[in-house]
């Protein structure tokens, strides 16, 4: 079938498979990013945007992006290494292998909540599972991380 | 993982229904129940295009497409502001955010899960869904018959006053309910709906009208009442067991469930 989408603002025509899942796509178009953490849409790796808004691309279909545009986190280096920082800085992660989903939903956390509450962190990242850590060193970070975005803004 | 032979944007309702007629057909909602099964599709009907992403409020009511997501109903703060915040209570569990921008109200109320916060929730209000063919008709009915290929265009929440809550129980974070329980004081009765029992939920109202006139009791009638209720409507369901709970458990916990939602409606007044 054919099909036309965006990915990380790059337009792309292709002619794909009607029930082409859009994690595998996506790693054939170089973004090796996107993981498979499962095969029960629960942990939350496979984490990119369509349309700016976070999904699982382990579950829609890539034919519901004819038209669409997705992020990976490819498409956001810049942002990813400034959080990634503060990850490391807090010795937030082990294996790393849930890095790339997790930073995703906390990029999109950042867009989509103005001030969260610890509580409201948790919960919009819960879907984002860890077999390592404990999430504390997590949490650490992105509390430091926002308050240093807020920071920014607030010197502009 | 879905497997299909085809997959087609539906140009029109008409057109998904003739589609979806085939054995071998099947809507797709957010594909979050679909992919789990391992049947090879022949077409795989995507409804996407038809404007049924949006929610609509009037006075009366509140439109919900199928392909509006769970996400969208969490956040829609006139449907939340109708519904106490029970609606955002029944879904911020469901897996995880990114989960919930994924998955439908179309699927979740189609799917008629025995497990489902969301036809729980639903169920308690004065709602109805909007089938293709089979017309408008209320969700505890729709929520009682057999899978057909009929589609689901909406789910209709009649805005009669109401005070309302919602819980649920579960063994851990964002697993699968082992009990979900919804009332609902409305001006024809006080209602609740048990679900994950672990069958689909069903709507119950207090015929014996033990709520009776419970927003103007002293404290000591209002206790007195509210146990009694929680005994009453716990026991007018059946319960079963299975991997995450046994039928005795989520019987006390369908109790103690009814006996605090019930508790927190009237405490607000
Ligand atoms: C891992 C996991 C955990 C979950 N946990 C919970 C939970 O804790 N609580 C809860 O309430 N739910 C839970 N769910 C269910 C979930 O919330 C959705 O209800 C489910 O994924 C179906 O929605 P969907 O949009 O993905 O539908 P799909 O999977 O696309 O479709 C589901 C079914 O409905 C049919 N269908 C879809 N749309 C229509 C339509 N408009 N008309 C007619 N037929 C249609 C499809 O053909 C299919 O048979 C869970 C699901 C998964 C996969
Ligand atoms: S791969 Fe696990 S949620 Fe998508
Ligand atoms: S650090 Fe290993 S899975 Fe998260």
């Amino acid at each position: 079938m054919e099909i036309k989408l965006w990915i990380n603002g790059k337009l792309i025509k292709d002619n794909v498979e009607p029930d082409t899942p859009m994690l595998e796509y996506l790693r054939s178009k170089g973004c090796y990013s996107v993981k498979r953490g499962c095969e029960t849409s629960n942990c939350g790796l496979c984490t990119v945007w369509l349309e700016d808004k976070p999904i699982l691309s382990c579950t829609l279909p890539l034919m519901r992006a004819d038209g669409k545009h997705i992020t990976t986190l490819e498409g956001l280096q810049s942002e990813a290494e400034e959080f990634g920082a503060f990850l490391a800085d807090e010795g937030a992660e082990q294996c790393g292998f849930c890095n790339s989903g997790f930073i995703m939903n906390v990029l999109a956390m950042k867009r989509e909540l103005n001030d969260p509450t610890e509580e409201e962190i948790k919960e919009y990242l819960t879907g984002n599972l860890c077999r390592c850590t404990g999430y504390v060193g997590q949490l650490r970070a992105i509390k430091k991380y926002l308050k240093s975005v807020k920071g920014d803004l607030g010197n502009e | 993982m879905l497997r299909c032979n085809d997959y087609i944007f539906a140009e029109s309702l008409d057109e998904a229904y003739a589609l979806n007629r085939k054995k071998s057909a099947a809507i797709v909602g957010g594909c979050g129940w679909l992919k789990l099964g391992s049947r090879q599709w022949g077409s795989v009907i995507d409804l996407s295009r038809l404007g049924l992403d949006k929610i609509t409020e009037t006075d009366e009511a509140f439109t919900i497409g199928a392909m509006v997501t769970l996400r969208d109903i969490e956040k829609h703060e006139g449907l939340n502001a109708y519904t106490n915040g029970a609606i955002k209570e029944s879904v911020r569990h469901i897996v995880g955010t990114q989960f919930r921008n994924t998955v439908t109200v179309g699927g979740s109320i189609f799917g008629r899960f025995g497990f489902s916060d969301v036809l729980t929730v639903f169920m308690v209000t004065d709602s109805f869904v909007e089938l293709y063919k089979g017309g408008v008709i209320p969700l505890h009915e729709f929520a009682k018959l057999h899978y057909d290929d009929d589609i689901l265009v909406n789910v209709i929440v009649k805005k009669n006053p109401l005070k309302m809550a919602y819980s649920s129980f579960r063994n851990q974070q964002t697993d699968f309910p082992v009990l979900t329980f919804a009332h609902a004081f409305r001006e024809d009765g006080a209602f609740s709906v048990i679900g994950a029992r672990p069958s689909r939920a069903e709507l119950k109202r207090d015929e014996e009208n033990i709520l009776k006139d419970i927003f103007s009791k002293s404290q000591d009638e209002v206790i007195e009442a509210i146990n009694a209720y929680a005994l009453w409507i716990s026991s007018q369901y059946t319960y079963e067991s299975n991997l995450r709970a046994s039928a005795d458990y989520r019987r006390h916990i369908a109790e103690v469930l009814a006996r605090r939602t019930v508790t927190a409606i009237v405490d607000k007044g």
